[in-house]
């Protein structure tokens, strides 16, 4: 199992990329879709909009189970990842799965309040958290 | 938790194990979708040693089945299966299960003998409750736990156990079964039954026997393309047939009328438990009605969602949902008052922060 030290993580197993731009990119742990399973459908409605941290941004569909995916700190959704998108005819949604930190990534945030990162789990709090 | 004897086979083939009724048991292997369609077109092999197995035997063992099943298990000839329930006295389900009237070399001189199979989560109060009605000459003993049982499912499962056996394997009618010789044991009992809709096999062998079945029919069916199939496969396998699930359309509340059971409930074949609370609801109509249907999009309705008619309005729960691995769409099934029961009709899934419209189909959905 991947936790990647660059990466901050919540309790409920997401993971954010502050990039210098002071954009940052969101997905779901190793943890997560190892638990979830095969995912067969990514579902963001949320594009352009601002929510605050812990608001739901979007729903993973695993073909065992449905798990919402929360914003780890407050921004604004700018793209949610074309490669998981159903709309685009060679979507893979399974991206996760294979490449959770990387191509599996689910949406782009501007974030608003770069402090909220210290409220987040290091690598190594969430390495406990799952052990 | 309580293993199978398989369970090191599992984890050895890298599986994802998870509990399931107590029993640690594979849930997937290569993936739910790849081994659905291996069984859907070619052959798996499911480990099911986790269900429970009871055999009912003595001079009146026919009795003790018939009062507390609700089928006609007199029409049962030796080598012939049954679906049927065992209803409460309220007219709910206690379980589903198979009746199994087996053969007259089990027994002594003027017995019979049947072997039932049960949910393995219900296998502690289905016993008990069989027992409590057991006031005839007749024994019920649990061999759940000293048995093993492989399903060998999809369209090339005969071709793939023929080579294992010198038993016609194709002249085994649906739902009948034989006792035989494969893969060098002796008395494998070879049912030609299964939960997926695709054809193919249960065999029945003691625990001891069936790492070395489970070898066999794995190498036997290379050709073929076998998968090992997990749990997580025989549920989407049975929701696209429509076939009912212990804890999701039927349980102690539910009516076999309600759940599309009628068939399998037997009015007339003389008393049985719970038959004056199911001949009531048949009397009087039902509120609910067991419906498939097919949502718009990719969302999955799962057990518990809320399902509304077209203004809104709750009518029913969803009781099970999956994206289907063979239509690639969302498929459930759930209950609804009998008004919104025809096929056709337009009815909403409420997803929590949105409804997705669905249309009632007919079942099986493939």
């Amino acid at each position: 199992m991947q936790t990647p030290d660059n990466l901050k993580y919540t309790q409920n197993h997401e993971w954010i990329r502050l990039e210098e731009d002071g954009t940052a990119y969101v997905g779901i742990t190793d943890f997560a879709q190892e638990s979830l399973g095969e995912i067969v459908y990514v579902e963001v409605e949320t594009v352009d909009e601002t929510l605050e941290k812990d608001e739901v941004f979007g729903t993973v569909e695993a073909v065992k189970t449905t798990s919402d995916i929360y914003m780890p700190v407050s921004g604004k959704i700018t793209e949610f990842n074309p490669a998981l998108n159903e709309t685009n005819e060679d979507n893979d949604p399974t991206l996760i799965n294979s490449d959770p930190y990387g191509k599996g990534w689910i949406i782009k945030i501007e974030v608003l309040d770069p402090a909220q990162f210290d409220e987040l789990l290091s690598a190594d709090a969430y390495q406990k958290l799952i052990e | 938790m309580k293993t199978t004897p398989l369970t090191e086979i599992h984890r050895a083939l890298g599986a994802r194990m998870a509990e399931f009724a107590g029993y640690e048991m594979p849930i997937s292997y290569a993936g739910i979708r790849e081994e659905h369609l291996a069984v859907r077109h070619a052959v798996g092999v499911f480990d099911v040693s986790h269900m429970g197995e009871f055999i009912v035997k003595g001079p009146e063992a026919l009795k003790l089945v018939q009062r507390v099943t609700s089928n006609n298990a007199a029409k049962l000839a030796p080598g012939r299966v049954q679906y049927s329930c065992l209803p409460n006295e309220e007219g709910g389900i206690v379980d589903d299960l198979l009746v199994y009237r087996l053969f007259d070399d089990q027994c002594a001189e003027g017995e019979e003998a049947f072997m039932l199979v049960v949910n393995a989560s219900n296998i502690e109060k289905d016993f008990a409750h069989i027992q409590r009605y057991n006031n005839f000459d007749t024994r019920l003993i649990d061999i759940s736990d000293q048995s093993g049982l492989l399903a060998v499912q999809g369209p090339r499962a005969t071709e793939a156990l023929q080579t294992l056996t010198d038993v016609p394997l194709a002249d085994i009618a649906y739902y009948h079964f034989v006792k035989g010789r494969m893969a060098g044991i002796d008395n494998v009992l070879i049912s030609a039954t299964g939960y997926t809709g695709a054809g193919g096999f249960e065999l029945y062998v003691a625990n001891e026997e069936l790492p070395a079945l489970w070898e066999a029919v794995m190498e036997a069916g290379k050709p073929y393309g076998i998968e090992p199939a997990g749990l997580g496969a025989r549920d989407t396998l049975r929701l696209e047939k429509g076939y009912c699930l212990y804890g999701h359309e039927i349980d102690d509340k539910t009516s076999p009328i309600e759940a599309g059971l009628s068939w399998i409930t037997k009015l007339k074949k003389g008393d049985f438990v719970g038959r004056e609370a199911i001949l009531r609801v048949k009397e009087e109509g039902t509120q609910q009605q067991l419906v498939g249907f097919k949502t718009e999009g990719k969302r999955v309705p799962r057990q518990g969602y809320t399902l509304l008619d077209e203004s809104g309005q709750a009518i029913g729960r969803v009781t099970s949902g999956t994206l289907s691995p063979s239509l690639n769409m969302p498929i459930g099934m759930g209950y609804v008052p009998p008004a919104f029961a025809k096929s056709g009709t337009a009815i909403q899934i409420d997803l929590g922060r949105k409804q997705v419209a669905a249309e009632v189909v007919e079942l099986p959905f493939v």
